[in-house]
């Protein structure tokens, strides 16, 4: 495996926790309950941190001098490589929820796959951020019962969410060319073979909340490889911009 | 507590040369107090994984709870003052990530102490699976009937309000015997 498709690789991973985590930072001062405020805000603090320390490396093997602040602070939309699925907007509580729920459950599948990876600091990485991910797992889970198996008013959202959503989690199990170096590297982990377990734990979920899977599985794709939907740029404005007003300022 | 801790006794290969010998270092460390929870050190947390002399210096090992835990840079900068009080200057402080931090590596003294200061330690909810994660405790809509005891008066009235309590460590309960909210300290 090139360093390149290494460094393309980590910053998969990082991307998709830093722009979660910086969705999930929106909610702060704004959610629905003091409790619920401290979770999404404690959700995504574990997010920055994994971040941080994908971002760390990536920058390491790129070799071009680069930290994990000019990874997060010094890139445009297109050069991130996050999912399409953490960008879209937090929406209502559903669809917080929903996109939560559907990340963390490949998140915990992706993590567990790569902590038999055999790059050393991958699988420490991953070690680490999987029992982080096993409480978010729970707990976007547990929402997403609640609510789908709520209120009629609740139940609706919660679907509408599932269903609106949908499109954009697909792209989670479509390798490319890169992903396919990793795997074959004992890198990366196989994305094909995490849409079963995906589908039977999500599945077994949304029957519980008395929710339908959507019938129609076809996925947009392009987050992993650079192209963006117009929501990325949003949120890059907010999260930059310090860095790109007083680049280099420091307190 | 695991491996390379505390009360190992003075590093009889020590040189002396000024500086402290690691059981002194030790014993430094274990006097920083977890900022979140004062009543344990960071030894107890078992977050300070090793203390060796490396290349004519000292280097102490950390591995930290959170990933994104927000008091780590304070924690790494304790070890340097405490270090430097001691007179242990120029000491490296490394951030291990593997094996990653479990709360198997808390000393069951500390967790008697949090029990005290209020807090519902790790692992005592769910006998015999103290170790690792165990999200059991915090998900009463689909695991039901899991008790995590009230550390204020024992009580097993207790439920869940917040997956997520002051600090990613925690969850928060109340007791609806004494009726005080608490905190429960995750099984990680």
């Amino acid at each position: 495996m090139t360093p390149a498709d290494r460094f393309e690789c980590l910053l998969r991973m990082g991307d998709s926790a830093l722009v979660l985590a910086q969705r999930l930072s929106e909610w702060v001062g704004k959610g629905p309950v003091i409790e619920e405020d401290i979770a999404l805000t404690n959700v995504g603090l574990d997010l920055i941190g994994q971040a941080r320390m994908w971002l760390s490396y990536a920058g390491e093997v790129e070799g071009r001098g680069r930290d994990e602040d000019a990874l997060a602070f010094r890139r445009d939309a297109h050069e991130f490589r996050n999912a399409l699925l953490v960008e879209q907007p937090n929406g209502d509580y559903a669809e917080t929820m929903a996109r939560q729920f559907l990340f963390d459950h490949w998140h915990r599948l992706a993590l567990k796959a790569m902590e038999g990876s055999r790059d050393e600091r991958v699988a420490a990485i991953a070690a680490k951020s999987s029992k982080e991910v096993a409480y978010h797992v729970e707990r976007s889970t547990d929402w997403v019962i609640r609510l789908g198996d709520g209120t009629d008013v609740s139940h609706r959202r919660m679907q509408a969410a599932i269903d609106g959503l949908w499109m954009f989690a697909g792209e989670l199990f479509l390798p490319d060319a890169v992903d396919d170096a990793a795997r074959d590297a004992g890198i990366g982990p196989d994305l094909a073979a995490l849409a079963a377990p995906w589908r039977s734990a999500v599945g077994a979920a949304l029957a519980e909340a008395t929710l339908a899977v959507p019938t129609d599985d076809w996925a947009q794709r392009g987050g992993r490889q650079g192209r963006h939907t117009e929501h990325l740029g949003h949120l890059l404005t907010e999260m930059q911009f310090l860095q790109r007003a007083y680049p280099d300022a420091k307190w | 507590m695991a491996a390379a801790n505390p009360n190992a006794g003075p590093d009889a290969a020590a040189p002396a040369r000024g500086l402290a010998d690691l059981s002194a270092i030790w014993r430094a460390l274990a006097a920083i107090p977890d900022p979140e929870i004062p009543v344990v050190s960071i030894v107890d947390l078992g977050i300070v994984r090793s203390v060796a002399r490396e290349d004519g210096g000292v280097v102490v090992r950390v591995t930290p709870t959170y990933s994104g835990c927000p008091a780590t840079d304070w924690i790494l900068a304790a070890i340097r003052d405490e270090l430097a009080s001691i007179g242990v200057s120029g000491a490296r402080i490394e951030i291990q990530l593997a094996p990653a931090w479990t709360t198997d590596w808390v000393a069951a003294d500390a967790k008697r102490r949090m029990r005290e200061f209020g807090i519902a330690p790790p692992g005592c909810a769910i006998a015999g699976s103290a170790s690792a994660v165990d999200v059991r405790g915090i998900s009463p809509l689909r695991h039901p009937g899991v008790v995590v005891p009230c550390p204020r008066c024992g009580s097993a009235r207790t439920r869940l309000t917040a997956q997520f309590g002051s600090t990613a460590c925690k969850a928060l309960y109340r007791c609806d015997e004494c009726l005080e909210p608490f905190d429960y300290f995750k099984p990680h």
